[in-house]
């Protein structure tokens, strides 16, 4: 058997991004082409993960494992189990779209962001596939370089700022982490997860490796009150960058706490478990509040980012108080489940939620909600796109958005009843938030003559717009294969919340 | 009387020493126009020297003259990259010189003999092989950055460089006077069994804290950096970038010699003594270099914030602190010297580079470039995967070991500072407009950006293949 399929996912766009480069600003159209080649196969590869993963083995599959660094027992390996498929197709099939989104759009240099853009890919996914410690820092960090160039060179007016808001605080945050894993590494000799996994700790060390993790993850994932980089990134991104940061880049803070948190400090992660939980029920509740005065649609978008993935936090820390405080497996396993599926879906739905700002941002230039109005005149088709992932995104049941938050508002109803309660605020305030953006913009009269110009999408746009509705749609109604493909992954990881390492 | 077996231990330095003075003849005989065949001349020479180490390197650490030259494979690593340097500046340069009218046979003599300089540092087993190989490098050193004699700025950095590297320079002598005075021998090896058991305990610290004192110096750690910014900024950049790569890796030969050749039983003493150091050269060469807008004088700062991290390496006091320093000695060398390099490369004659302003919109003038320099300095700010990370790692690691978890925290806090300006220079390279009517672009012929782009890949190269370099860097301390 080909052994060596997760390299060539990681590898084959950040090659591909070699030839788009040479392409040259003089033949733009030949470097569009070969990057959606390239993220395509790379999509084909991802896809061929499916068939090759048994579902039924808990254990990390398709397994690489090369000596990388003699001196140090640094490996290079690679492994994957149904969490990390999930998001790797995550990453791939979003990796199309914002080559597809920015096809035209990106008129400066467009060899250079789509290169940015699939070197953007191979590490996110060198991440998601990485079982060194070091390797998945290596990747974790170096995917700060092609976003800061994404952001600083095709963003807003304000992009210096948040490209260095972005840059610093994702970096102060993984230093700590770095420290945390050298010390690690002095104790087990190794950066292999597993043996960290299986290594002794005392309650002192792991209080502070939790620490060190919670504020590398916290300030990725993003939590209050280390999110203030994000409504400035995603305001002054292009819209693949806003795309590609909140449908892939924010979910490797949540993937991180499953890899890291959990299972190397569990126990400091139990006693700690409250100010995750506090920590994202103020996401979900006040930043919910705060999105609701905004004026930019990115920044809405983005608070609303921000508390969605409360609920991903949210998902993964109650099963704790499930396992630990009510030996409660079944729900905590639908928690952890909960907070998965949220990923996932919030993925598509932020995706798409920006793709649809970026194709409103093309015409007309401005992000003011107070500029628009009525476009549902002059946009049917867009209006119809917009509606649905509003809807998704508030929640509703028949979309994507629902089953996660859903599973994680019933698994904490079973821990405290309160967080439940304060959880499932969300419900209210997303629609709130949505639907009344959604009211200022798309209906009543134009009161703008621009937008009385507009045009309806074309089929590019319609392309990308399409495939996140269908994605959205088919999560909402059907999730089971994606909860199949994840569920003994997490059964596994939930068990393993119950081992003590004191 | 030397033997022959003397004189075969000897034979790179003494082959560099003919060499240099053939070259200096040459030189007087030469007609201008026929310079150029001195600078290649001068290239291959080090190269040869490269093969004359590595080659007639010895299976067993020897010495030479009664223990006064010392050739191991500490030496070897230190001379190799030594010597690569030099020769990669010699190729940076050389553009740069005859725009300026500063292509003259000194530089290459000069340079030369500051590495002989530095290969006697770095092997010296004496005392007194200790002070002759620094004073050889620096007193080349302080007549190459005077090289511009008809610039006022260049003429002063020369004048300040010389009056505080004679200080220091008094101030190691001096505390080698103590610890003499102490033990009762020059000898770093036999200076290794008399310190253990000395009956003057207090004044041996006396001396090793001179020293330390003269080491600092050498390096360009605070509170002993003054002459850094100065001398970057007013030398030639052609002479800037020797100074800013061969001599570092000079300065972890002398502390290494000094510290653990010489004092290793007080590794109690000077372990906090280094601590200190790193802390301060880490704060003030990084949130000073924040502030600065003169290129030149930000990678000066940038260099007293890389001596504080090669310091957090020789604090763990042990192999592999002393293997992770040497790590990042030479990693900063190859940083220092590419960072330089491109500096080099953009300026022109009535046009120095020197200005951070000046580097606006590169990337739409010159991809190509602002790429190398965007390698470059994310290498420098220690982001994955280029070089400088993995180095840094290294020393992290190397200073936790030790029981300086604290340090390492205080390192990785400055590591986030220093990012900032880094990420400036990126920032201006890719996201400021070009300024209307300026041209900026790599200057050369194919050969120098041919070795120039070589040189920045091969930070992301070592980047995924650091693994054979850190292996060898192991080796040498080992057994």
């Amino acid at each position: 058997m080909f052994n060596h399929l997760l390299s060539l996912l990681i590898w084959l766009p950040i090659v591909g991004a070699i030839p788009v480069l040479l392409a040259g600003s003089s033949r733009p159209n030949a470097a569009r082409w070969i990057s959606l080649l390239v993220a395509i196969a790379t999509f084909a590869v991802s896809l061929y993960l499916l068939p090759q993963y048994n579902s039924a083995d808990a254990a990390k599959q398709m397994v690489e494992d090369h000596l990388w660094i003699a001196g140090l027992n640094v490996h290079y390996a690679l492994a994957v189990d149904g969490i990390s498929i999930a998001l790797i197709l995550l990453t791939t099939f979003v990796g199309i779209l914002v080559i597809v989104g920015a096809w035209e759009v990106i008129q400066v240099n467009p060899h250079q962001y789509m290169a940015a853009m699939l070197v953007l890919e191979g590490l996110m996914i060198g991440v998601f596939c990485a079982t060194d410690a070091l390797l998945f820092y290596v990747f974790f960090e170096a995917m700060l370089i092609p976003m800061f160039i994404l952001i600083g060179v095709w963003g807003g007016p304000r992009r210096v700022y948040a490209t260095l808001k972005f840059f610093i605080y994702t970096f102060f945050g993984s230093i700590f982490m770095l420290v945390g894993l050298i010390y690690l590494y002095l104790k087990a000799g190794s950066f292999d997860l597993a043996q960290l996994a299986a290594l002794p700790l005392s309650m002192k060390e792991q209080t502070w490796l939790f620490f060190a993790f919670l504020i590398a993850f916290a300030v990725k994932v993003p939590m209050v009150p280390v999110h203030t980089w994000l409504p400035d990134a995603h305001v002054e991104a292009p819209t693949g960058g806003s795309v590609v940061l909140a449908a892939v880049m924010l979910k490797i803070g949540g993937y991180g706490f499953l890899r890291f948190s959990l299972p190397i400090v569990p126990d400091a992660s139990e006693a700690y478990a409250w100010v995750v939980i506090g920590l994202s029920l103020i996401a979900v509740v006040y930043i919910g509040y705060i999105a609701l005065v905004q004026e930019d649609m990115k920044k809405l978008v983005a608070y609303s980012s921000v508390a969605h993935m409360g609920f991903v936090t949210l998902g993964i820390f109650i099963a704790f108080m499930l396992v630990r405080g009510a030996d409660n497996l079944d729900a905590a396993k639908l928690g952890m489940q909960g907070a998965m599926v949220q990923m996932i879906s919030h993925g598509f739905v932020s995706g798409a939620m920006f793709s649809c700002i970026g194709v409103l941002y093309d015409r007309l230039h401005t992000r003011q909600i107070k500029d628009y109005g009525g476009v549902i005149n002059v946009m049917p088709w867009f209006g119809f796109f917009y509606v649905l992932f509003a809807m998704a995104n508030s929640g509703l049941p028949g979309t994507s958005g629902f089953v996660g938050e859903f599973q994680v508002i019933l698994a904490s109803f079973q821990a405290n009843a309160w967080i439940a309660f304060f959880a499932a605020f969300t419900l209210i305030i997303g629609a709130a938030y949505t639907l009344y953006m959604v009211k200022r913009v798309l209906w009543g009269d134009i009161t703008n003559p621009h937008v009385a110009e507009m045009k309806d999408i074309n089929g590019r746009e319609l392309f990308v717009l399409g495939a996140f509705a269908a994605a959205v749609l088919v999560l909402g109604v059907w999730p089971h294969p994606l909860v199949q493909l994840m569920d003994t992954s997490v059964t596994q990881l939930v068990t393993q919340l119950g081992n003590h390492k004191i | 009387m030397p033997n022959l077996n003397d004189i075969l231990i000897l034979l790179p330095e003494l082959y560099l020493v003919a060499a240099a003075c053939l070259l200096l003849l040459l030189d007087a005989f030469m007609k201008a126009e026929q310079r150029p065949l001195l600078h290649w001349l001068s290239i291959a020479v080090l190269l040869v020297a490269i093969y004359l180490v590595v080659g007639g390197q010895p299976s067993q650490p020897v010495t030479a003259f009664g223990g006064m030259f010392v050739r191991d494979g500490v030496s070897e690593v230190l001379k190799v990259f030594a010597l690569l340097c030099t020769a990669l500046v010699f190729v940076y340069a050389k553009p740069y010189l005859t725009d300026r009218k500063l292509f003259v046979g000194e530089y290459y003599t000069l340079s030369i003999f500051a590495v002989i300089g530095i290969m006697l540092l770095v092997s010296a087993g004496n005392l007194l092989t200790v002070y002759l190989g620094l004073e050889q490098l620096t007193l080349s050193s302080y007549a190459l950055v005077a090289l511009n004699r008809d610039s006022r700025l260049s003429s002063e950095a020369a004048i300040k460089y010389f009056v505080l590297g004679a200080l220091a320079s008094g101030m190691l002598l001096y505390g080698m006077s103590m610890v003499y005075g102490a033990t009762g021998t020059l000898d770093l090896a036999r200076l290794h069994l008399a310190a253990g058991h000395t009956g003057m305990p207090h004044l041996l610290v006396f001396g090793l804290i001179f020293m330390i004192v003269g080491i600092a110096f050498k390096l360009g750690a605070a509170p002993f950096h003054m002459w850094i910014p100065d001398v970057y900024q007013g030398s030639p950049t052609a002479v800037t970038i020797f100074i800013g790569s061969a001599p570092k890796l000079a300065a972890f030969g002398m502390a290494y010699r000094l510290l653990e050749s010489g004092l290793g039983d007080l590794s109690q003493h000077w372990q906090l003594m280094l601590a200190c150091l790193a802390v301060l050269s880490l704060a003030i060469g990084n949130i000073v270099a924040i502030v600065q807008t003169n290129l030149k004088r930000l990678l000066a700062y940038s260099t007293i914030s890389h001596m504080g991290y090669l310091l957090l390496g020789l604090v763990n006091a042990g192999p592999e602190g002393y293997a992770a320093a040497l790590f990042y000695a030479i990693s900063y060398a190859l940083m220092g010297t590419a960072a330089f390099g491109i500096i080099l490369a953009l300026a022109r004659a009535g046009f120095e580079c020197e200005e951070i302003d000046d580097l606006k919109g590169l990337n739409q003038r010159s991809p190509w470039a602002a790429f190398l320099m965007m390698l470059v300095m994310f290498s420098l700010a220690g982001v994955p995967p280029l070089f400088g990370f993995f180095a840094k790692l290294l020393v992290l690691q190397a200073a936790i070991h030790a029981g300086f978890l604290w340090l390492a925290i205080v390192g990785a806090v400055f590591a986030i500072i220093g990012l900032y300006y880094y990420l400036r220079v990126v920032k201006v390279m890719y996201f400021d407009k070009p300024v209307e009517g300026t041209e900026i672009r790599l200057q050369g012929d194919a050969s120098v950006r041919l070795v120039l782009s070589l040189n920045v890949l091969a930070l992301l190269v070592l980047g995924f293949a650091w693994g054979p370099l850190f292996g060898w860097c192991q080796r040498v301390f080992v057994g």
